[in-house]
């Protein structure tokens, strides 16, 4: 499994690379370092000798893939795609254009996005595991279609209604919860509750249904036919047999998307005005701000890779037929 | 099983009760909100808190409270006037020739002018352990290493914190930082033209400094003097500036002048305390009412009354001043009391407009903006046009504060360009025909909800040169008709589009439909409803306008190189001085003349206009710099440069408890005049905010019976089968 590990941790780096290229040309097709120098500056009247300090002092008065100044390997070296790439590698994040630690920043935005991201995701496995697996038992009921209807109809909502609706009645008209705000430790509960219950909620519809699609594949199989001959009674069928087998499927969506959880989410978290990374790269898109969005690329990259490796590792353990 | 259900109906009631008894969804704890503390909100993160640097509204509503210019504005007083802050009296003024002598403010010979600042002995800092020192007066924390450097995650983790007195050279040492390029101050370029030998002292700094930050020294900027700034004594200061520029002492009520101390520069140039975000820029060190508690910019910013504050009290105005500025009684309450009366204010993000509304109408905020979806839930218009709170409002005993900002928003003619620019009496009549066409007071109605005043020329209301009534108003656009302002009929645009030479909208020489463009960044599907209606005012006279949507880049840079026809701009003063409107139409400011750095972006150039700017720009405000302000205002609606669109009107509401609440757009430290009555607010917000408990128990009901019947069902289902199977 490691020689595995290893190789796919190799293969990743030129995805990295290739990601981080997109990234270097997609931003500066759109936005200049002049653009950005102005958009950093904020001043009323900028003036090209200010431009010009703010780029040497990032570095953007570097070319960006070639330097023609430049001698030998540092025709290449000495630019800013290998200059700021370089450091990324070495998870370097350094400072934003607004001379803020960017890695800082993302370690105290973590635990906010996690606060929210982690118990929706959790409570949201389980409850549409146990609701798919409740419609199997009553399939082809009147149960079953109901809530397959009722499934349809939530999936029909955007996620910013249920956010809004939320608020409204819980927070606004029964003052149940706070509006929007976090703290941490236990004090936060109260914030991430609402959030949190409108997040499962919201992925209620489509869940179920997949999960439900998932275990009815499995309902009509031998196995399942062979532990009813022996007398188990159905809720021990679908826990024991068919959710066991239902798992490999649901690990191909579930754990490929537990790393990207500290990316949080961007409408919840202004909603809720949770400080999380939500909104970071959206905000710094916003402000021009080149060393947060690379970062951040960057970032979302490894974790999406990280959750790829680990989903084919938890093949292994649920099916012993899987070897890496 | 009787006294059993007792027992639960007893436990049920008490469970009720106690749910009942509490407020649930209150966002801070509750001492907080017993206590002395403000609550507001701010809807962008502030990015840079560096005085020398910052230099938008969104900060200043931090830093003002932090730090202490020389000079501030009257609290309460309009038109704006400005007093001493920090000094013990106005800066004394002397105007001085070639050779250093003394001559009056008039004389034609005068080369430079000296302000001297006298300071108040009572100044000092907040507690900082930059302050902090070893006996042989190094800075005790000015080389913090590896080991140290791990347990420090935000100042109040060194154990030590310290204060000193605020000094003459604390203000000569930000004006030495503002000189340094590498810390980005946005009036530097400006400061360059006036201050003496500020750009030589610049460039020699900057060099030190690349020197020195690319060897990673510090830069202690003590042992640099800058020839037009003069540490007289401890509480005396001297500038010269080049000639006269009497705006000058506008600048020094800005943070870009409020005092540096030398330990706080080095010690936040540690690289270690930067890669922690412990700097300048997050972290402000002052001699202001308040400071800085707590900087989380993604979440709260906590701002603490210091202990080290100087005697300052409430405003007080007589009677005439206080008519003069429509100033209440009420507002006069507090006057001659200490400053600052609250403890503690708590700004959290709020990026969202509904979650703000609604903790406002809940108590939690003690003053809100109001947004265009809660509109109509707040105010009612009148049928004259007059607004007023709606009965939802005035039950809870909210109040609203209103005023029109010292703002401008216009859309520009570009005068570089061939078809809508130029000074010939034809082109002067096209832009005088559009500027009748745009109906000002629709699109107010339409998409500002009533608030705004339809613009007259390039002064809003406030400043000085801004007339009301008849001789304030545009002749070429309205009429005065029985004591009001009436646009002109359109029959009087289309006539000047026919002089024009384009009757009906076609050309004479073309015999085409005259067709405009008009760049804007309004991208998005709410702009579109904006973007017709602009369409509509051109069809009036039967132009065809093009809209050419672009991002902000772009367009930024079309108007820089003159590549545009048509935009709309806005305009918020630095000071309340004409001049800082009418500089925006001085020829010298053409944007595409100084490569994008001027701020006259519709590169408006008029000989007369410009002579008479001159002129008026060192003019103390008097009835002569009036009449020839008149003249340049009489010029300008003439050429038309501008469609003059509005003045901007804001509107606040405040909930009972908050008092002292003032408009003051120029003031940036205003918390320390506010007051709150913590006591009222509690009870309120009890009052407003009692959880509804009925819905969690029919929630509560409906889950166990929904868990019965599927456990009943359940078992039918097993039972049903075990029979099937027994059959």
């Amino acid at each position: 499994m490691l020689a595995y590990i290893i190789k796919r941790i190799l293969y990743a780096i030129p995805i990295l690379i290739g990601v981080n290229l997109i990234t270097f040309m997609l931003f500066f097709m759109v936005n200049t370092p002049d653009d950005m120098a102005r958009a950093q500056l904020g001043a009323k009247q900028t003036t090209p000798a200010m431009i010009a300090a703010w780029k040497a002092e990032k570095g953007y008065d570097k070319p960006l893939f070639y330097n023609t100044e430049a001698s030998g390997i540092q025709k290449v070296t000495d630019t800013l795609f290998v200059n700021e790439s370089l450091k990324l590698f070495m998870f370097d994040f350094g400072l934003s254009d607004a001379n803020r630690n960017i890695a800082e920043d993302i370690k105290a935005r973590m635990g906010p996005s996690l606060a929210i991201a982690l118990p929706t995701f959790l409570i949201a496995l389980v409850t549409n595991i146990s609701l798919a697996l409740l419609l199997v038992l009553f399939r082809g009921s009147v149960l079953d279609m109901s809530a397959m209807i009722v499934a349809v109809m939530i999936m029909s909502v955007s996620g910013l209604f249920y956010i809004i609706a939320g608020q409204v009645l819980f927070s606004k008209l029964w003052h149940w919860v706070p509006i929007s705000g976090y703290e941490s430790g236990w004090a936060g509960v109260k914030f991430v509750l609402l959030p949190v219950a409108i997040g499962v909620f919201a992925g209620l519809g489509s869940g179920v249904r997949w999960y439900r699609s998932i275990f009815l594949e499995q309902i009509n199989q031998d196995y399942v036919r062979t532990a009813r001959a022996k007398g188990l009674s159905e809720i021990a069928v679908l826990f024991r047999h068919v959710l066991p087998n239902g798992m490999l499927p649901i690990l191909t969506g579930v754990v490929v998307i537990i790393p990207s959880l500290f990316m949080g989410s961007l409408i919840m978290e202004s909603f809720f005005g949770i400080p999380g990374l939500g909104s970071y790269t959206i905000d710094a898109i916003n402000a021009q701000d080149f060393a947060i969005v690379k970062a951040m690329v960057f970032l979302g990259s490894v974790l999406y890779i990280v959750g790829l490796i680990l989903t084919d590792i938890s093949y292994t353990l649920f099916d012993p037929r899987v070897t890496l | 099983m009787q006294a059993w259900l007792a027992k639960w109906c007893m436990v049920l009631s008490l469970f009720t009760v106690l749910l009942h008894a509490a407020v649930w969804n209150a966002p801070y704890p509750v001492e907080e909100i017993r206590g002395n503390t403000l609550f507001s909100a701010f809807s962008s993160p502030p990015k840079h808190l560096d005085p020398v640097r910052s230099y938008n509204a969104n900060e200043w509503m931090f830093l003002g409270q932090i730090y202490e210019p020389p000079l501030q504005y009257n609290y309460l007083k309009k038109p704006y006037a400005l007093e001493p802050l920090t000094l013990t009296q106005m800066p004394q003024v002397i105007y001085l020739d070639d050779n250093e002598s003394v001559v009056d403010v008039k004389s034609p010979a005068v080369k430079f002018t000296l302000y001297r600042f006298r300071f108040r002995d009572d100044l000092a800092y907040q507690n900082h352990p930059a302050f902090v020192k070893n006996p042989d007066g190094s800075l005790r924390y000015g080389n913090l290493t590896e080991k140290a450097l791990k347990t420090i995650r935000s100042l109040n983790d060194f154990p030590k914190q310290g204060s000193r007195r605020v000094t003459a050279a604390d203000y000569a040492y930000a004006v030495k930082r503002m000189a340094v390029r590498q810390y980005h101050s946005p009036i530097l370029d400006t400061m360059m033209q006036y201050i003496v030998r500020l750009r030589d002292f610049s460039k020699r700094v900057t060099r030190e400094a690349k020197r020195r930050f690319a060897n990673g020294e510090p830069l202690d900027l003590r042992k640099f003097e800058v020839p037009g700034v003069k540490v007289v004594d401890d509480r005396t200061l001297e500038i010269r500036i080049y000639g006269k520029y009497p705006q000058f002492l506008y600048w020094m009520a800005m943070n870009f002048f409020a005092p540096i101390p030398w330990e706080a520069d080095l010690f936040y140039q540690q690289k270690g305390l930067r890669q922690k975000n412990i700097s300048l820029d997050t972290q402000p060190v002052g001699s202001g009412a308040y400071y800085l508690a707590e900087n989380s910019p993604n979440r709260r910013i906590r701002l603490v009354r210091n202990p080290h504050f100087h005697l300052e009290r409430y405003p007080g105005l007589t009677v005439q001043e206080a008519n003069t500025s429509g100033v209440s009684k009420q507002l006069l309450r507090d006057s001659g009391k200490r400053l600052p009366f609250i403890d503690e204010a708590v700004y959290s993000l709020e990026k969202e407009s509904i979650p703000l509304w609604n903790k406002f109408l809940q108590g939690y905020y003690d003053a809100s903006g109001i947004s265009s979806e809660a509109f109509n839930q707040a105010v009612q218009i009148g049928s004259g046009g007059s607004m007023g709170l709606s009965n939802m409002m005035k039950q809870k005993g909210i109040r609203m504060v209103s005023s029109v900002e010292p703002s401008i928003f216009y859309m520009a003619f570009n005068m570089a360009d061939p078809v809508v620019g130029g000074y010939t009496e034809k082109q002067k009549k096209l832009r005088q025909a559009i500027s009748i066409a745009q109906d000002q007071e629709e699109y107010i109605s339409i998409f500002l909800n009533e608030r705004g005043v339809p613009a007259q020329g390039p002064i809003p209301p406030g400043i000085f040169g801004y007339e009301e009534g008849k001789k304030g108003t545009n002749p070429v656009v309205y009429n005065w008709v029985r004591g009001k302002r009436v646009r002109k009929s359109l029959d009087v645009a289309k006539k000047l589009m026919a002089e024009a030479g384009y009757p009906g909208g076609i050309s004479e020489k073309t015999g085409k439909r005259l067709k405009l463009y008009y760049d804007t960044t309004a991208t998005g599907p709410d702009d579109r409803a904006l973007m017709d209606w602009r369409r509509k005012q051109f069809a009036k006279l039967g132009i065809e306008l093009v809209i050419r949507a672009t991002d902000y880049n772009r367009f930024q840079e079309k108007v820089r190189k003159g590549k545009v026809q048509l935009f709309s701009w806005g305009w918020n003063a630095d000071y309340p001085d004409p001049e800082n409107f009418l500089f925006l139409l001085y020829g010298k400011n053409a944007t595409v003349d100084t490569d994008g750095a001027g701020i006259n972006s519709a590169n408006y150039k008029n000989p007369a206009f410009d002579r008479l700017f001159q002129q008026m720009q060192t003019m103390s405000n008097s009835p002569e710099r009036l009449a020839v302000i008149e003249k340049m205002l009489k010029i300008v609606r003439e050429d038309a440069p501008w469609v003059w669109g509005f003045y901007p009107k804001s509107l606040a509401l405040v909930h009972g408890w908050f008092h002292n609440v003032v408009p003051n757009a120029m003031a940036n430290n205003t918390l320390k005049y506010k007051r709150i009555d913590p006591v009222q607010r509690y009870e309120k917000q009890q009052v407003w905010n009692r959880p509804v408990i009925w819905p969690l128990l029919m929630l509560a009901v409906t889950l166990l019976m929904l868990v019965w019947g599927v456990r009943a069902a359940y078992r039918r289902r097993q039972s049903r089968a075990i029979r099937k199977e027994s059959v």
